[in-house]
């Protein structure tokens, strides 16, 4: 990609963003969403991959999940309402720039879940004719803004 | 090895809390998924464990050509602590013991 580089590092561990109004407002909007599937606390698989098992045995992951899943799913609101309070900000903090990583993290996850994206996935073949073209350009858009965090990182 | 002096013999009284099913160590493991990208899953590494950006690359390659890598490792209590901070920053990772 020839593109330049739209997240650079700042003195001191934090990241100037140089993104659009329209982008800034796709962040918020899928912080948003992303908080409502969050809090309705269902089964939906695509939430899976937010919470995998840490134990094989069926006591001890048992066990894992009462020790550990609320704290997860507080760390991840957090990160949300990061997401949401920073997306109009040119400058972000490192923890700032830290919890965008996480919440893009998230949406990748939810989203790629649910679309059963695989490693060879050959997005140049995407169009609009694609069966979910949007949620799919959706993907590949947070891809690569988390891959510009990444590197400014 | 050939002797037999059963009077020397001296079986190992169990210790009270030296249960071995809590002395042996696990090791956390972290397995490919197509979702993460590479660099997130290096940067992870470098952030959780403070491993250098070269020993967590290696670990990364390790979990996408063979498929999972063993990235840190300890007591129960250790293990749980580095799973659950893998899982919040979306990593797939288990434990198990060695």
């Amino acid at each position: 990609m020839a593109f330049r580089s739209r997240i650079r590092r700042l003195p001191g561990g934090g990241v100037r963003v140089e993104l659009s109004q329209d982008e800034r407002d796709l962040l918020r909007q899928v912080a948003g969403e992303l908080r409502v599937l969050l809090e309705a606390e269902t089964d939906d698989p695509s939430l899976r991959r937010l919470y995998p098992s840490a134990h094989e045995d069926a006591d001890r992951e048992r066990e894992y999940r009462e020790l550990t899943r609320n704290q997860l799913a507080a760390g991840r609101r957090r990160t949300l309402d990061v997401l949401e309070e920073t997306a109009g900000r040119e400058e972000l903090r490192a923890e700032e720039a830290d919890a965008w990583l996480r919440a893009l993290n998230d949406a990748r996850l939810v989203l790629g879940t649910r679309l059963d994206v695989t490693e060879d996935y050959d997005w140049e073949a995407l169009d609009e004719a694609t069966p979910r073209a949007q949620e799919l350009a959706l993907y590949a858009y947070l891809s690569w803004l988390q891959e510009q965090l990444i590197e400014a990182l | 090895m050939t002797t037999l002096a059963p009077a020397e013999v001296e079986v190992e009284q169990p210790v009270a809390g030296d249960d071995p099913e809590h002395e042996r160590p696990w090791v956390v493991i972290v397995w490919n998924d197509p979702i993460n990208l590479m660099s997130y899953v290096t940067l992870v590494f470098q952030k959780l464990f403070g491993y250098s950006r070269e020993h967590a690359t290696k670990l990364m390659l390790q979990v996408h050509y063979e498929g999972k890598s063993v990235v840190s490792g300890g007591s129960r209590e250790k293990a749980e602590l580095d799973v659950a901070r893998l899982h919040a920053y979306g990593l797939w990772a288990t434990m198990q013991q060695d």
